[in-house]
């Protein structure tokens, strides 16, 4: 009894030590560092992606070449209106544009593994299958076979 | 001296921080996942005449411009294609309108292999979001079958299998649904 509360007891309560605070910190940036990906590119459309259960995840994200179609941001609507918009690195693209989109995508690969690029096919949910069907058209005559449509698992209820 | 100890790991902890708003700021979570598919190639003239396949092999899964579904004939809900689709495959009855089955050797095993072929059809104003509704049922139907084929011949879930066991289960239940051209039925 005499350990606790007795003022004759001249030992200070030890501080807690903060040596485990920054261990902790890294690690939970090493978590964020593996598990993310950079921002690449600006999305100029909004892409709202389908829900999908039988989604597979991709295994070589840096074989993959990202093409969104979806309709232009807000901040870009008084320029291009609000139809669905092809969107390839940077900047709005025509159907036409695909053929060059994708052999510079070549080009930045090594010859081995050329054959394994896949286009992953960004679409909004919204958007009607006509200008898709272009895009797939498009990739057909580059040889650009394989393909994914980008969804979300839903969640689970 | 203990508290200037103390002082610098606390701004190791600050750095730290830093960086890690960092990364939550200019990153965004993988999400690349989705439903993987290989275009056909563009057909030579030759080719496309070699390619006519049995009538009774092929069933043909429509979405019109108001996102109706038909698979064969018949008007359907997307909640009955999946069962649909595995009756397709499947052709437990031996029904002679239904697809054929070959007897193929995979990796000295004969197996009876299903030549059916989902042929998906769209709209040009068909929306984005039915069609991949569609395309999930398809695939679902297909990883059921796959997973059903894994427990008869192999006692356990396609995902438990190792990878040459999926490999030959692939090739028994193959999973082939052919994209056709896009038609010019609907409205621009």
């Amino acid at each position: 009894m005499s350990k606790f509360g007795s003022s004759s007891n001249k030992k200070e309560v030890p501080q807690a030590s903060s040596n485990s605070l920054s261990d902790i910190v890294f690690m939970l940036l090493f978590f964020f560092m593996v598990t993310t990906q950079m921002r690449e590119t600006e999305n100029k459309v909004k892409v709202v992606m389908p829900e999908a259960s039988e989604v597979a995840k991709l295994e070589r994200k840096d074989l993959s070449a990202n093409i969104n179609i979806g309709s232009p941001t807000l901040q870009y609507q008084a320029m291009y209106g609000t139809d669905a918009r092809i969107q390839l690195n940077d900047s709005f693209k025509t159907v036409a544009d695909i053929r060059d989109f994708i052999a510079a995508e070549r080009d930045a690969m090594s010859e081995a593994e050329r054959s394994l690029m896949t286009v992953n096919l960004r679409v909004d949910q919204d958007v009607r299958m006509g200008i898709v069907s272009d895009v797939k058209q498009e990739l057909r005559r580059c040889s650009a076979l394989k393909i994914m449509y980008a969804a979300r698992k839903p969640a689970k209820d | 001296m203990a508290r200037r100890k103390f002082e610098a790991i606390g701004s190791t902890a600050d750095i730290a921080f830093l960086l890690l708003c960092y990364f939550l700021m200019t990153t965004t979570m993988g999400d690349q996942s989705g439903l993987q598919r290989r275009l056909p190639p563009i057909p030579d003239e030759k080719q496309a005449q070699d390619q006519k396949v049995n009538r009774r092999n092929i069933i043909i899964v429509r979405i019109n411009s108001a996102d109706k579904l038909f698979a064969g004939s018949e008007a359907m809900d997307i909640s009955f294609l999946k069962e649909k689709i595995k009756e397709f495959l499947t052709n437990p009855t031996n029904d002679p309108n239904l697809p054929e089955k070959e007897a193929k050797e995979i990796e000295g095993k004969t197996y009876m292999v299903s030549k059916g072929v989902i042929s998906l059809q769209n709209d040009r104003g068909t929306s984005y979001q039915a069609y991949i509704a569609v395309q999930n049922e398809l695939v679902k139907a297909v990883n059921e079958l796959r997973d059903e084929f894994s427990r008869a011949n192999f006692g356990k879930k396609f995902s438990r299998l190792t990878e040459d066991e999926q490999e030959i289960v692939k090739k028994a239940v193959p999973q082939n649904i052919s994209e056709a051209e896009p038609k010019d039925t609907g409205k621009k």
